[in-house]
């Protein structure tokens, strides 16, 4: 029993469980919107695109945070007006933008070998974390989740139906500017627990799997958020057993989750898919899992 | 939270104001160049239903984004209720009802969440409901017939249902004019009847209502006023004087089926009348007579000849 106390007795795990429960929860609230719209690529596209932001600020000792900032702004402009400019499909798009920004980042990095370790950029290192970097992502988290909270409602109204959202007045173009913002400053957050490689993860795979579980966007929000929360906090505690990157334990824990909830959830799922589909056949009526009350 | 605050946040309440929706020479052209719009204007009143009529591609969705403020256009201006557009819609004075194939029907919100988005104008910062808020979305719902789906998922309903759902959250807004983006698309005759019978209330209480349409032969069955458009406004005007085979085909150029049974093949006797059909593949436009304008387009009896309670919804 007390052996599985260990962890909290040390400082730095302790950091680390709240950090990375605290990125999870804000980067689940951004993944329900995110894919809802198909745009899931473009958190994996900013993560990559930031590399060269955090490494040119290690590099002149600037907060990194603003450095990543700075680089996530230029990538979506980039993206943006390429996409004005051109006849090239989004997809192709953000292609050639991050890697662009994720070469550049890795040349930075491997020229000055010694400001910042690769390896920190692109796995994360929550569990070496400095009180400074800390600091930063608990900043970007708690500002982040406030607006989320205040404004949920109207982002979800904009995406849902952008023409509706501009005829109750609100501003739709506002409000992507916002959420892309916020976005960009989530990837940046994570980037500390998980890393630039598995950002997409956070921000993809709470939404995902509540969006399997619930017909009603706001459970989803908040099965996204409890999940999201619960699995970086989880996942920092048990990286401290397995020895492993904590990144890799989070995204593990989410993946394995994501599979239960994609066989058994009870209207979504594989199995009841088929229960459904199997009852259909049986008695050519109505299927019957549809006039079950929604979660 | 009360009445009183409801009212007060959507600042003057709308129903003070009259509906009207001036277009004046507007003129829109894309980024890429292409105008989709030129020199249109066209003035409705109160309690007016108005056809939107012309091919795909002949300004109708641009029409539509100029009057929601999604455009601002070139040159002329849009004016609802006396105001421009933004101010409009600030105050609630406008409801859109968007086409089928604009809507996500995966996107996990119930029947009563989408009707409750009609009243996010009227709430607070927090777009928090208030007991007033929840009754407009119960009535509006039993205004459509919708109350017993109100906690399905959208995309399990069908295509009549859809509609009904979206006219429903243009209800619980409130809004005094109201667009409707091709209401009877995908649509069986009885939800049409019921979607028409439910704008005929609306306009009997004042309202304004645009629908957009390729439904010619509904069009003087319960149109009032028609705006038929080529990239521009052809005609606008009362269905009787505008909505003529002559203005039709100006608008239509080649693109409609057209029909014309005259002679042996319709009568025994001297009469050289004719019957055309005019049909853009849904319910045709029926004309008697030598030419233009010699008779008005033929009204059907009555609403419950169409409502033969087919429920063959897509």
């Amino acid at each position: 029993m007390n052996e599985l106390l260990v962890p909290f007795a040390y400082e730095y795990m302790v950091k680390a469980m709240w950090v990375s429960a605290l990125v999870g929860a804000v980067c689940a609230f951004l993944s329900a919107y995110l894919m809802l719209k198909g745009w899931s690529l473009m958190g994996d596209a900013l993560a990559h695109a930031i590399v060269p932001g955090v490494s040119g600020a290690y590099l002149l000792g600037l907060p990194y945070a603003a450095g990543a900032f700075i680089a996530g702004l230029l990538a979506s402009a980039g993206m943006f007006f390429i996409r004005q400019q051109s006849r090239l499909r989004e997809d192709a798009i953000i292609g050639l933008v991050f890697t662009t920004f994720f070469a550049a980042g890795l040349l930075m990095v491997s020229l000055n070998p010694t400001s910042v370790n690769v390896q920190t950029i692109i796995l994360g290192n929550i569990l070496g974390i400095s009180d400074s970097d800390a600091w930063q992502v608990i900043i970007i988290s708690v500002i982040s989740l406030a607006i989320l909270i205040v404004k949920w409602k109207d982002l979800m109204l904009v995406f849902f139906d952008e023409a509706y959202a501009q005829t109750v007045g609100l501003n739709p173009t506002w409000l992507k500017i916002l959420f892309f913002t916020l976005l960009s400053a989530c990837t940046v957050a994570a980037l500390q627990t998980v890393g630039a490689c598995l950002v997409i993860a956070l921000v993809v795979t709470p939404g995902a799997t509540a969006y399997l579980l619930t017909d009603r966007f706001e459970r989803l929000l908040m099965i996204s958020v409890a999940f999201g929360t619960i699995t970086s906090f989880v996942g920092a505690y048990l990286s401290y057993f397995v020895d492993g990157a904590t990144g890799g334990v989070i995204v593990t824990l989410q993946t394995i989750l994501f599979l239960v909830a994609f066989l058994f959830a009870p209207k979504h799922g594989l199995y009841a898919s088929r229960r459904q589909a199997r009852l259909v056949t049986a008695d050519g009526g109505e299927p019957v899992a549809l006039k079950e009350p929604t979660v | 939270m009360t009445v009183a605050h409801t009212a007060s946040n959507s600042g003057e309440p709308s129903g003070q104001r009259t509906a009207s929706l001036t277009v004046e020479n507007v003129t829109v052209t894309y980024p890429n160049g292409n105008t989709a719009l030129r020199d249109a204007s066209f003035n409705l009143g109160p309690g007016t239903i108005c056809a939107l009529v012309g091919v795909n591609g002949s300004g109708k969705s641009t029409l539509f984004k100029a009057i929601m403020g999604f455009l601002t256009p070139q040159a002329g201006s849009v004016r609802i209720a006396g105001l421009p557009a933004r101010d409009a819609l600030k105050k609630n004075l406008v409801a859109y009802v968007p086409q089928s194939e604009d809507v996500d029907w995966n996107f996990p919100v119930l029947v009563e969440d989408v009707v409750m988005m009609g009243r996010y104008g009227h709430m607070g910062f927090l777009r928090h409901p208030s007991t007033t808020d929840h009754e407009k979305v119960t009535d509006a719902l039993t205004r459509v017939g919708m109350t017993d789906y109100r906690n399905r998922q959208i995309g399990e309903l069908s295509g009549g249902q859809k509609k009904r759902v979206f006219l429903a959250r243009a209800l619980a807004q409130e809004g005094r004019i109201i667009l409707l983006d091709e209401p009877f698309t995908g649509v069986d005759v009885k939800t049409e009847s019921a979607i028409v019978g439910l704008m005929r209330e609306l306009r009997d209480a004042g309202h304004l209502m645009l629908v957009s349409t390729h439904n010619l032969g509904s069009v003087p069955d319960f149109c009032d006023q028609v705006v038929l458009m080529d990239k521009t406004v052809l005609a606008a005007g009362p269905t009787e004087e505008t909505f003529t085979q002559a203005n039709l085909e100006l608008t239509f150029g080649g693109v409609l089926r057209h029909f014309r049974l005259e002679g042996s093949a319709l009568h025994d006797d001297e009469d050289t009348r004719g019957v055309t059909v005019l049909t853009d593949d849904e319910r045709p436009v029926v004309f008697y007579g030598h030419q233009q304008n010699e008779t008005a387009p033929v009204r059907p009896k009555s609403d419950t000849d169409n409502s033969n309670d087919q429920d063959g919804e897509k």
